[in-house]
């Protein structure tokens, strides 16, 4: 585990500094706040309205930013053979796929923590119940990026990667977004979080399956 | 000495070809052994083999009395590359790329900092750094990616072609290290530079089509000369 936090350290480090993938998935974010708000202004003038758009609004704006960002993920490792690099480091695949995803999730988790102001703002709206936002929030970023790091190993050497990683990702992270969806929206309807336990459940589930499956896949994921 | 490197029946079969073809073959510890061959004799497959990062497809490698499809982990903590690729984080400065490697080979803290000293003095690069790598020329870089492959002071250096785009000055310090390490290291070092290579070695390995060739020692060949004609009659028929 301390092998992964130094791999995700390093990478957070480096992306701090760059700034390259972060500036892309902040810009597309808040466009994409910028267009709604714009386009559905007439609709958006009741609370009701919001409640109805916002969860489906706020996962397109989370989901295809963290695209942008999941498919550079290992590009980063291309250069000069850095993943033989730390292959050739005694620590387990799997270490290297869990440093991957924690700064995925951590890249992810900036973006979305800096969407979710610039939306109320623009949609002069109040989330009732930001706690069990951000749990769901942090469930369906963890799904995300569990399946999402995976596919970016895969096809990180692949001359298409910018088209077939999200070709792959988006019919597997379906069953994460619905539930992520709902809960989001019952939370801007007043719902407690006793409300949307099924909902929790399924996406909790559904990381627990696919983060223990692509650590079990990982190592032949590297040497393919 | 026992035998640190030894490989059974070692065969790599890629769709299409057989890059390694039955290969026996004992390294005993602290051997220089260079492995010579034309392009696509299966030379750099086989150190990627005993690197850890291929799977062969049959037979078997045991490096340092472990089994290396049971062990991988463990043997490479043994072991260390330098290749023509640096695998350095270009935006990472000097010391966080040897402080990263350092970690992830599991060294402490206090003796990351000595080693860090110790190995950027000795390839002239102390003055760099807190440089990103980006700014540092291919020699440099070279020197630099010597330096985090020996940060953990491996027991095994393999090398694939390690004098690629190094300049002379480059070149000389790479010698020099390999020279000091191969007193207590076992040295493997993949090459087509025959005369730098016959200098340091103890043991030569030709390899063709992926078979060995000729597999000497050092004194039962007279000159470089005679290592050039025996590479010249087995590949170019003697033209």
């Amino acid at each position: 585990m301390i092998r992964s936090l130094h791999i995700a350290a390093k990478d957070l480090r480096t992306e701090l500094r760059t700034k390259q993938v972060l500036n892309s998935m902040l810009v597309f974010s808040l466009v994409v706040m910028m267009i709604f708000s714009l386009s559905l202004s007439d609709m958006l003038s009741t609370s009701s309205n919001i409640d109805r758009l916002a969860p489906g609004l706020l996962w397109i704006a989370f989901i295809f930013a963290g695209t942008l960002g999941i498919t550079r993920t290992f590009a980063s490792e291309t250069e000069n053979a850095c993943l033989d690099g730390l292959r050739l480091c005694p620590v387990d695949s799997a270490a290297i796929y869990t440093g991957k995803v924690i700064s995925s999730i951590c890249l992810m988790l900036i973006v979305e923590f800096l969407t979710i102001p610039v939306f109320m703002v623009l949609f002069n709206y109040n989330i009732p119940n930001i706690p069990s936002l951000v749990i769901v929030i942090l469930l369906g970023t963890g799904g995300f990026a569990a399946v999402g790091t995976l596919l970016s190993a895969l096809t990180v050497n692949t001359r298409t990667r910018e088209i077939l990683l999200p070709v792959l990702l988006l019919p597997l992270l379906v069953p994460v977004l619905i539930p992520a969806v709902l809960a989001t929206g019952k939370i801007l309807a007043g719902t407690g979080i006793t409300g949307m336990i099924t909902e929790l459940r399924l996406i909790a589930v559904y990381d627990i399956v696919f983060f223990t499956l692509a650590r079990l896949l990982f190592d032949h994921t590297l040497e393919g | 000495m026992g035998s640190i490197i030894s490989t059974r029946g070692l065969t790599k079969r890629f769709t299409g070809h057989v890059a390694l073809h039955d290969i026996d073959l004992n390294i005993e510890q602290g051997e220089f052994v260079i492995i010579l061959g034309p392009n696509g004799a299966g030379k750099t497959t086989l150190l990627k083999i005993l690197e850890t990062l291929v799977r062969p497809s049959c037979g078997s490698v045991k490096i340092g009395g472990l089994e290396l499809s049971r062990s991988a982990v463990e043997i490479r903590k043994m072991i260390g590359v330098i290749s023509h690729e640096s695998y350095l984080y270009n935006d990472l400065t000097v010391g966080e790329n040897l402080y990263f490697y350092g970690k992830m080979y599991g060294l402490s803290q206090g003796e990351l900092t000595v080693r860090i000293q110790f190995l950027l003095e000795q390839l002239h690069l102390e003055h760099r750094c807190m440089d990103r790598v980006s700014t540092l020329s291919r020699g440099m870089k070279q020197r630099l990616s010597i330096a985090r492959s020996l940060i953990h002071g491996p027991d095994i250096i393999l090398m694939d072609e390690p004098y690629t785009g190094l300049d002379l000055r480059s070149a000389c310090d790479l010698e020099k290290i390999l020279l000091e390490n191969s007193k207590k290291a076992t040295v493997l070092m993949v090459t087509h530079d025959i005369d730098r290579a016959f200098a340091m070695c103890d043991r030569v390995i030709l390899l063709s089509d992926g078979k060995i060739a000729v597999d000497t020692r050092k004194n039962e060949i007279a000159s470089v000369e005679e290592l050039r004609n025996i590479y010249t009659t087995i590949f170019d028929g003697g033209t």
